[in-house]
Parts: C-alpha cells; structure tokens; sequence
C-alpha cells in the first residue's frame, strides 16, 4: 500500500527556537516528503507494494539489489517517528515504567542522556541515534544513513537525526548544541513511554 | 609534527555566488579545521605515524594499527580531502576543460556534457555524506566515482584527480535539499589548472 507523507504534528513554528520553521519545511516538505515519493515509485507494482513499510524496511535490508528501496523506505519510517519524537515544551524526565527501566539499565537519567549525547555527536557522517528496547534491555545505538533498529530486530523508542540537513540552517557545524537542546527541550516523552508501554 | 590546517587559496567570498562565504568560513575553518585537530589528538600516542604525510596515511590507512584507524580513516580522510578539495576550486575559474585533461574526458567520456552528467549522477547518487571524484584507476583508466563519509580513493589504490564534497555542510546553507543545482553550479568555480596537475601526478 502507498505509504502517505504524515503532517508534521505541530506547527512549522512550534519548536522554535530550538528548531527554526524554516528547518522544519525544508525537513518535512522536502526532505521526508522525497523519501516517501521515491519509496512509493520504487514498490509500485512490485510484490513489496502490499506490504506494510515496516515489513518492506526488514525484508530489504542487507539486500543489496534493494538499497534504494530499503534507504527510501527507512527514510520515510525514520522521520515520521522523528516528527512524534518532538513536541513544544518537550524535553524534562521521563516518569512511570520508563523512568524506572532507564534507572535499572542505565545507571541514572543523566547516564542515559549522557550516552545518547554521545551516540549522537559521534555518529560520523550521516545517520541517527536511538533509544531501543533489546531483549527486553533499554540500550542507546547509532545507525548511519537510513539504518534503524527496526532492520536490526529492535524496538525503537526514541530517535534523534542527526544528518546535517535537521540542523545545519539552526547550528551550522555544532551539532552537539543541537543534540543538547533536543534532549534538553524537545523529547516528546509521553510518545516514548507509549513505545515503551506497547513494546513490553 | 602536527598537520596543519592550510589557508584557503583565495578569501571566503571568492567563489560567490555560487559558493556563498558564510559556507566557505564554516566548512574551512570549523569543518576542516575540527577534522584536523581530532587527527592530531589521535596520532600524539603514536609518534611513527606523525611524520608520515596526510597522503601516505590515507593510502597506507588499510596497514594502520587497528586503534587508529576508523580515527584517521574518518579525520586524516577530513584533513585529506578538503585539502585537495579547496585548490580544485577558484575564483573567475569554471567552463570548459583544457590541457590534458580535456582530452582524457573526451577519450574516455565521449565528451564533457557527458562526463559531468556522469559526475553530477554519482554526486547525487551518494547516499548519505560522501564525496564524488574524477579518479585514475589503479589499471590507469579514468572513472567517476564516489565516496561515503571522508573515504578517498587513494585507500582502493586510485588516484583522485577531481572530486566534489556533497556533504549537506557543503551546500546546505545557500542549496538547502537542493543537492542537484548544488552540483550543477559547482562547475562554475573549477580550476582546471588544478586539475591538470593533479592529472599530471596521476600519470607519473
């Protein structure tokens, strides 16, 4: 089934300052909206067109005559977890269930967020960091390009993008200002405790 | 003895319009200039390898110990390739290939159009952070190619004569998305010059 562009769940204007609306046009309209309309010319009329993105995303990976369709596939899943990812006012602690699994698999929140911090700023080149639940363990992974736990056999809870296209027009060159300020403000973590909920 | 960040050949504006001065700025002195200091903090344990040049690195990168080498792959490939890629470019440069290397894309391409149509789809055909190059092979044939990240040919035995960085921090300021009219302005500002000496090195 063709897979359909989401709306952003917010307005352009609503993550600024943190992230500015121009990014977000270019990011959603452009840049995700790319991504579904090749992934939809790619599956059309193939066997993959009745399959679901997630099942396309696993099926695809490692395959190397269908890197284009798995890039574009993974693109399109990848930033529309993005966008629910964030909200206006985000950002604070996680509370609940969530809470108390990071504590138990990380030590502390400021453990947690110190290793996505860093899954972040050294995930060279292009590509993401997460949040995962794997085997029944939180972990915080990075993936380049379009890769996401999902091809891997992991449950995504939270991603952040880090290719220069999410940040560059707001922080040029500093993405670990960015990567701050989306842990610091952004995180939507009512959405990531609803992941958490549904993956256990 | 430490690398060392190299000026740009030409001041921050000089490839405008098409490369504004704010991207130049940022991309010499921040982008480069990280990929160099992290290079040097990497190699400071390891004194046999500060002597030897960014070039000898970078093809030799596969006999590097096994703790430096995604370092100097990803930030001595950084030092590397934008130091070749700032002299490939100059201002009141650009137009039609001369010298040697005008007749080498012809011999090899049919002729321009067609060359940078297959330079400019090897560009955009990268997925992800990358560079794309004019390379002579390591059988001595000229090809496109391109590369994730900050690899380089040199790595694979092939000489880079050309190559465009298409990495977002090289264009996004002033192209956004726009990665295609990115690629097709850039050979407004080429130096074939340049590129003449580099060919004339490949062939040695």
């Amino acid at each position: 089934m063709a897979y359909e562009l989401p709306p952003l769940p917010y307005d352009y204007e609503a993550l600024a300052p943190h992230v500015s609306s121009d990014t977000l046009k270019f990011h959603h309209d452009k840049h995700h909206a790319a991504y579904v309309t090749n992934f939809n010319k790619m599956v059309e009329g193939t066997e993959l067109a009745s399959q679901s993105i997630e099942e396309v995303i696993k099926a695809t990976y490692g395959d190397s005559s269908k890197t284009g369709i798995f890039n574009n596939a993974a693109q399109a899943w990848n930033h529309t977890f993005y966008w629910n990812c964030m909200k206006p006012n985000g950002g604070g602690t996680p509370t609940g269930a969530l809470a108390d699994k990071i504590n138990a698999d990380f030590g502390s929140f400021d453990k947690f967020k110190e290793e996505f911090l860093a899954a972040g700023g050294t995930q060279f080149g292009s590509g993401w960091a997460w949040l995962v639940l794997d085997k029944g363990t939180l972990k915080v992974t990075k993936t380049p390009n379009a890769e996401n736990p999902i091809a891997l056999g992991q449950v995504p809870l939270l991603t952040m993008d880090v290719w220069e296209h999410a940040y560059y027009l707001d922080y040029q060159n500093r993405r670990p200002d960015y990567a701050k300020t989306f842990v610091d403000s952004l995180i939507n973590w009512d959405y990531v405790a609803e992941q958490f909920a549904a993956a256990k | 003895m430490a690398f060392e960040l190299p000026s740009l050949p030409y001041s921050n504006d000089a490839l405008e319009p098409y490369i504004d001065a704010q991207t130049m700025q940022i991309h010499h002195d921040n982008h480069h200039g990280t990929y160099v200091s992290k290079l040097n903090a990497a190699l400071e344990k390891h004194s046999d390898l500060q002597n030897k040049s960014v070039d000898e690195l970078i093809r030799d990168l596969n006999t590097l110990p096994d703790a430096v080498k995604t370092v100097v792959r990803n930030n001595g490939g950084g030092h590397f390739n934008h130091t070749i890629f700032w002299t490939l470019m100059a201002p009141n440069a650009g137009g039609e290939p001369n010298g040697a290397i005008a007749q080498a894309i012809t011999d090899t391409f049919g002729d321009f159009e067609n060359f940078k149509q297959r330079f400019n789809d090897a560009g955009a055909g990268q997925f992800g952070s990358g560079f794309v190059w004019l390379a002579r092979t390591a059988d001595g044939k000229l090809d496109v190619v391109s590369t994730p990240n900050q690899d380089n040919p040199l790595t694979e035995g092939h000489f880079p004569i050309m190559g465009n960085d298409v990495w977002e921090h090289a264009y996004y300021l002033k192209y956004q998305n726009r990665r295609p009219e990115y690629l097709k302005q850039w050979w407004n500002v080429v130096n074939w010059n340049e590129v003449n000496n580099r060919f004339a090195q490949a062939s040695r």
